[in-house]
């Protein structure tokens, strides 16, 4: 296999406040290949944005990464000091935010701000560079690009916006796109133009994405596999077709039993008993056990270590328990929820 | 108009002034400016049944919701619930006792609940305001309402802050019923929450429902949400409602071009690879919206027509090219690429 170009491993995130430290996130590991998406869901707390935001250098103290690694291509980013991490970002790793309003500055024309950009990165003449930015602008699907390029932000729609904000990113042909929630704030109908757009673009060039949303339906359509993280941690890794159609973790499962579709209709949706545990009092063991259906002895006592099988990785003692047929009981739940949906 | 309609919403209208001041628009000799949120909606809600409404940001759906529940006087147009005008000039008795039975659950349950307040105080005051029970009652049904939502009655001595989103929610849900409530309006009672809080929600406000034969007006943006819980649904789009149909038949044969672009661009979980047509464009602005057909300058069958004249709603769907005939439900013609 080709070296990814986005290696995590084992990377912990701690947060020191005056109730002791939080662990965002506990020894967090994935990889991401050239031209390749992947999705990372979770609900909110579940450290999908710090796991961003450490990516990109942007932890802000009282954050700190307290151990593990981050790789760009082989090179070590996680210990590059804040000077060499700037020559990182932007030009190697592109960033896409929820709120395109405040990525972008109201004080200055959009061109202005992709020229800066661009030439911030590239070593380009300023007519250069506006030309480029001409040509970017048009491949994000901006109408007369020679006349907006001089447009103020604010005379965008934000589904515009967000297409700038898209040509920001890719500007100086990044190995690594990370978009954040990058559709929340927008409407449906607008929301499908832009997540088009972005996975043709990153096909085209070869972009890896990390694209974190809580989404489940924006992944299905555009991650070629997902990560799915409850407090802090990866519960379950692996193809798209196979965490969303088949999911194994207790959680996973019922996150995906919890989201109402329009192809299915049923008259119960699957609820997950309880809620997210706070950062201050993460259970010991598997951080979902106390909610979890399946759960025994050893969940509670010692910490699932995530199991792979192929390439669909699980952090769940069943996973791996000797005598347990596990697919046997996914089948079980299935056909326990269907009947609780044809009783409802 | 049949005795089982529950609300009768006739030829709603507002208008808001977003003219700029006067000495401002003097100098820069402009006009004033009006934009018409919600432009001559007309639905009514049978007993028992959730109606919902859908539309992207800008179609005026939150708009009706609030008129509906008369925290904004219509501009034009006829609220009727249960026999009773909700719009009508002089403030009757017969409409002071229909405010009991009309309740309302906003988006953000960290705004809806006032913090300084304890739970039960919250859920009390409607009881109290209403004159629902006496003094040594209140606290009781307080704890009553509490179970109801799937909470716990010693939650009634603690302050909002204390919950979760969708425990908020939960509060909001009982102060709605406190006041024994038949009709709720909910606008994006769900947005606010994950999505497996919002699946606690959506079950508890079903099983309320078959419980209590509560009526729903349900808004939302989110189209799978709303195919879950509405029997019939309408469709909005620049302040009109384009489609009106049972949730089924509107998933299952979208008939407004609207309606079926909507659909396409929803994601899908099940990943059936169902080919879709590209969205075309963005809403227009509101100011300034197209003449005709609202829809026309994103629609692949607008013609000549279409750019003229307001289609009407007949047979549950506001579209020249359907009443003609010109538009095959079950192909809709490739639209060019965007």
């Amino acid at each position: 296999m080709t070296e990814p170009v986005l290696s995590v491993r084992d990377l912990c995130v701690e947060f020191v406040t005056r109730r002791g430290v939080l662990r965002a996130l506990d020894r967090v590991s994935f990889d991401i290949g050239k031209g390749e998406v992947l999705g990372v869901v979770g609900e909110s707390g579940a450290g999908k944005s710090v796991t961003g935001s450490a990516v990109i250098g942007l932890i802000e103290p009282p954050g700190r990464i307290a151990s593990g690694e981050i790789r760009l291509k082989g090179e070590r980013i996680d210990n590059l000091s804040p000077t060499a991490m700037r020559q990182v970002r932007g030009r190697r790793i592109g960033m896409v935010f929820q709120d395109p309003l405040t990525s972008l500055n109201p004080l200055y024309r959009v061109g202005d701000q992709l020229v800066e950009t661009i030439r911030t990165h590239l070593p380009l003449s300023a007519a250069k560079a506006r030309t480029r930015a001409i040509e970017l602008l048009a491949e994000v699907g901006i109408p007369a690009p020679e006349r907006r390029i001089d447009g103020y932000p604010h005379e965008f729609s934000g589904g515009m916006r967000q297409r700038v904000v898209l040509a920001l990113a890719l500007c100086a042909e990044p190995e690594l796109v990370i978009a954040d929630e990058p559709t929340t704030a927008l409407d449906v109908s607008v929301q499908a133009q832009i997540i088009t757009l972005l996975k043709r673009l990153c096909r085209e060039r070869g972009t890896a994405v990390m694209l974190i949303t809580h989404d489940m339906g924006v992944i299905a359509e555009t991650a070629d596999r997902v990560a799915v993280m409850y407090a802090g941690r990866v519960a379950e890794i692996g193809p798209v077709r196979d965490v969303v159609s088949r999911p194994f973790h207790p959680y996973a499962a019922g996150l995906m039993g919890s989201i109402p579709t329009l192809e299915t209709a049923t008259d119960r949706l699957v609820q997950i008993p309880g809620s997210m545990p706070r950062l201050t009092a993460i259970p010991a063991g598997c951080a979902f056990n106390p909610r979890c259906p399946h759960a025994y002895a050893r969940c509670v006592a010692e910490r699932p270590e995530l199991l792979s099988r192929g390439a669909h990785a699980v952090a769940c003692h069943l996973y791996d328990e000797p005598g347990v047929d596990a697919e046997a009981l996914v089948q079980r739940d299935k056909v326990a929820a269907a009947v609780g949906r044809s009783r409802a | 108009m049949s005795s089982d309609n529950f609300v009768d919403i006739r030829d709603l209208r507002r208008v808001f002034d977003v003219s700029k001041p006067w000495l401002e628009r003097t100098l820069a000799r402009e006009g004033r400016q009006l934009l018409k949120a919600v432009d001559g909606v007309t639905v009514s809600i049978r007993r028992g049944e959730t109606f919902a409404l859908v539309g992207e940001s800008g179609s005026g759906k939150s708009t009706v919701a609030r008129m509906v529940v008369g925290l904004l006087p219509p501009t034009a147009g006829e609220v009727v619930i249960d026999g009773v005008s909700m719009t009508a000039a002089r403030d009757s008795g017969a409409r002071k006792r229909l405010r009991r039975r009309i309740q309302m659950i906003f988006q953000d349950p960290y705004a809806s609940l006032d913090p300084r307040w304890r739970v039960g105080r919250i859920i009390a005051e409607p009881i109290r305001a209403f004159g629902l029970a006496r003094e040594q009652g209140v606290e009781e049904r307080v704890g009553e309402l509490l179970r109801l939502v799937g909470l716990d009655p010693a939650d009634a001595a603690k302050f909002p802050h204390e919950f979760s989103g969708g425990q908020r929610q939960r509060i909001a849900i009982a102060r709605a019923l406190a006041s024994e409530a038949e009709f709720i309006v909910c606008d994006e009672p769900t947005s606010a929450l994950d999505v497996s809080v919002q699946a606690q929600i959506l079950n508890l406000m079903r099983d309320l429902q078959d419980r209590l034969g509560l009526t729903y007006l349900f808004i939302s943006h989110n189209l799978a949400v709303v195919r879950h819980m509405a029997a019939t649904i309408g469709v909005m789009y620049l302040g009109r409602v384009v489609e009106v149909a049972p949730a089924k038949q509107l998933f299952a044969a979208p008939r407004h071009p609207y309606t079926r672009m909507l659909l396409d661009a929803v994601p899908d979980l099940a990943m059936s690879g169902r080919p879709r047509t590209p969205v075309q464009g963005e809403i227009p602005n509101p100011i300034s919206p197209p003449s005709g057909c609202t829809f026309n300058p994103r629609c692949a069958l607008a013609n000549e027509r279409c750019r003229r004249e307001v289609p009407p709603l007949r047979d549950g769907v506001a579209c020249h090219a359907v009443h003609e005939g010109r538009a095959d439900p079950q192909d809709m013609p490739e639209v060019a690429a965007v």
